[in-house]
């Protein structure tokens, strides 16, 4: 049925369009202030300002070269990787195993168990009583110190297993009655029919453990296992420039400037190429999360 | 005997335990043994003597912070970030969320939700680096209020702005982000409750007061809930990027308080107790919101 649309109905979408227009530009508008920065010719730009949202010509790639031949930021890459990559599996593995146990009927402390981590996201010893344990362990300076406590998170649980009880019984009788066992039933069946909620796991913790910084400053005081967040905040927060010089001659301030819009895109840039298509997923992982929490 | 029944369930299942032996013990020691480590808030505590070898004050450390001028500070400074928050943040993804629904064109739709998004995946770093650099004295701010006659001064670390700057730029980074749930709830939302209501002769306005709302209200009541929750947990870290000592005044939280007594300076057990008092608060305001709502919502969490 089509109905006809009234004047002020017309006016109302037309508002609602461009406000939304205006949101999604808000949205967008810093990064491409910083974008174009990064790509503007230096002097001129540190003589304009305000908010670019083109590029002051002549255009120079010069800030991405120099930003790519700064070993600090060479390090920080890689070790983001290295804790992006390590931190992923490590959660994926104890997640799934976890929610994969907790999900079975005929488990019988399931519920027990659940609520025994569930309460942690109730209450927890918080930021100095965690701090403790790290240091009493010995792992101050140590990449463990990330990779630990960050390795399991409750709310993944919880999403996982309520996904992973939507999967039909039938599915996992037949292929017992066939002679496998959990392990296999969970590489084999439950985890190919979850590949959403799986995408959307990863994502989160992925993007989580990308844009960690506070654990690693507390922990690590050696620069050589610093994740890229930690020179960020030295060029970006602390203004300090002990991140860009070594290795390369001061430079003008202007060139400075340049840099640091150039640094906030090479860290920035992988994880906004991600997300758009891992959104469609977005909704099932939240909704799930939330409504049985 | 339920002992019995377990052990023979384990009998019949042993995998299944193996499995998750080693999430069970990983829980204990990352999350219960701090747990047990709160102790150390009734202790003057040592590193040297540990646990164990350090000396019980009772209440001391906690009568120490009640005293100091620093309680009233934080607590200040934390209830009034938080409900600030709760204030605009909470509403504008439930307000963006209604008007991205009255959207026909899919596309237009899609697009903006993309780009909405977006400041979520920022990290918290850059997003702090943006706010200093936008808010210097030759920033966007700054050379915007020079138009209009006013001066050009470093805006964040002025303590009468600080919370201005944190709960908008809070709104730019979640708004997308946060709508997704509302819109997924619009969405489920039966269409023939909006015909029913078009028969009756609602406008449009009446149908999202009597068929809108209280279809989204669970969801809110359940946000709701987890916002009033993480009062006390508000974003410390953003904060610990923003603040420093001339803002001090109106920046300074209970949990960035820890840190700098606790981790800078080494004051462990106190600094411990101080959290502990947090996450205290914190546990008696989400059970208390979960129980207003469980008795007049119906809705609640657990």
């Amino acid at each position: 049925m089509k109905i006809k649309e009234t004047a002020g109905r017309k006016v109302f979408l037309t508002v609602n369009a461009i406000l939304l227009g205006l949101v999604g530009f808000a949205c967008l508008a810093p990064m491409l202030h910083v974008l174009s920065c990064s790509i503007s010719d230096p002097s001129t730009l540190a003589r304009v300002q305000g908010f670019h949202l083109w590029p002051i010509a002549p255009f120079t790639f010069e800030g991405y070269e120099t930003v790519l031949g700064y070993s600090n930021i060479l390090i920080g890459y890689a070790n983001t990787l290295f804790y992006v990559a390590f931190g992923v599996l490590l959660n994926l593995t104890l997640t799934t195993v976890a929610a994969y146990v907790l999900a079975q009927k005929r488990f019988m402390p399931a519920n027990k168990i659940m609520l025994f981590m569930a309460f942690t996201m109730l209450f927890n010893g918080g930021l100095i009583p965690n701090y403790l344990l790290i240091v009493k362990m010995g792992l101050i300076d140590n990449r463990l110190a990330i990779l630990l406590p960050s390795a399991f998170n409750v709310f993944n649980l919880v999403i996982m297993r309520t996904s992973f009880r939507e999967i039909p019984d039938a599915l996992e009788e037949s292929a017992r009655l066939d002679g496998a066992n959990d392990l296999q039933i969970l590489w084999h069946i439950i985890i190919p029919v979850s590949k959403a909620t799986l995408a959307v796991i990863t994502l989160f913790v992925a993007v989580g453990l990308w844009n960690s910084w506070f654990t690693a400053s507390i922990y690590l005081t050696d620069r050589s296992k610093w994740p890229l967040q930690l020179f960020l905040r030295e060029i970006l927060i602390n203004n300090s420039q002990r991140s860009l010089d070594t290795g390369v001659k001061a430079s003008a301030l202007a060139q400075q400037t340049l840099v640091k819009y150039c640094v906030i895109i090479v860290a920035t840039l992988p994880i906004l190429c991600i997300y758009p298509f891992l959104q469609k997923y977005f909704v099932k992982g939240i909704m799930i999360g939330s409504i049985k929490g | 005997m339920k002992w019995k029944l377990l052990a023979a369930n384990y009998r019949s299942n042993r995998l299944l335990y193996w499995m998750v032996f080693p999430v069970v013990v990983f829980v204990i020691i990352f999350s219960y043994l701090p747990m047990l480590g709160l102790t150390i808030s009734f202790q003057d505590y040592s590193l040297v003597k540990g646990i164990f070898g350090s000396k019980w004050v009772g209440f001391a450390n906690f009568a120490d912070f009640f005293n100091s001028l620093y309680f009233l500070r934080t607590f200040r400074n934390t209830i009034l970030l938080s409900l600030l928050n709760l204030l605009f943040c909470f509403p504008a993804p439930i307000i963006l969320a209604l008007m991205l629904n009255e959207v026909k064109s899919v596309r237009y739709k899609r697009l903006v939700q993309t780009v909405s998004y977006m400041p979520h995946f920022i990290s918290m770093i850059v997003v702090a680096g943006l706010i200093i650099e936008f808010t210097n004295s030759s920033g966007v701010i700054s050379t915007l209020v020079t138009a209009l006659g006013g001066k050009a001064t470093s805006y964040i670390s002025l303590p009468q702005y600080f919370r201005s700057i944190f709960i908008v730029s809070d709104i730019w980074q979640n708004i997308g982000f946060n709508s997704i749930i509302y819109l997924a709830a619009l969405s489920g939302i039966n269409e023939e409750l909006y015909e029913a209501a078009r028969i009756d002769g609602a406008g449009r306005f009446r149908q999202m007061l009597s068929v809108t709302l209280p279809g989204l209200l669970p969801t809110i009541v359940i946000m709701l809930i987890l916002s009033v929750g993480s009062i006390m947990n508000l974003n410390f870290e953003k904060v610990l990027l923003l603040y420093s000592p001339s803002n001090y005044e109106t920046s300074d939280v209970i949990m960035t308080y820890v840190y700098r007594i606790g981790i800078i300076k080494q004051k462990i057990g106190y600094s411990t107790a101080v959290g502990l008092f947090n996450s205290v608060v914190s546990l008696l305001l989400v059970l208390g919101a979960n129980k207003l709502s469980k008795t007049y919502t119906e809705t609640s969490m657990f």
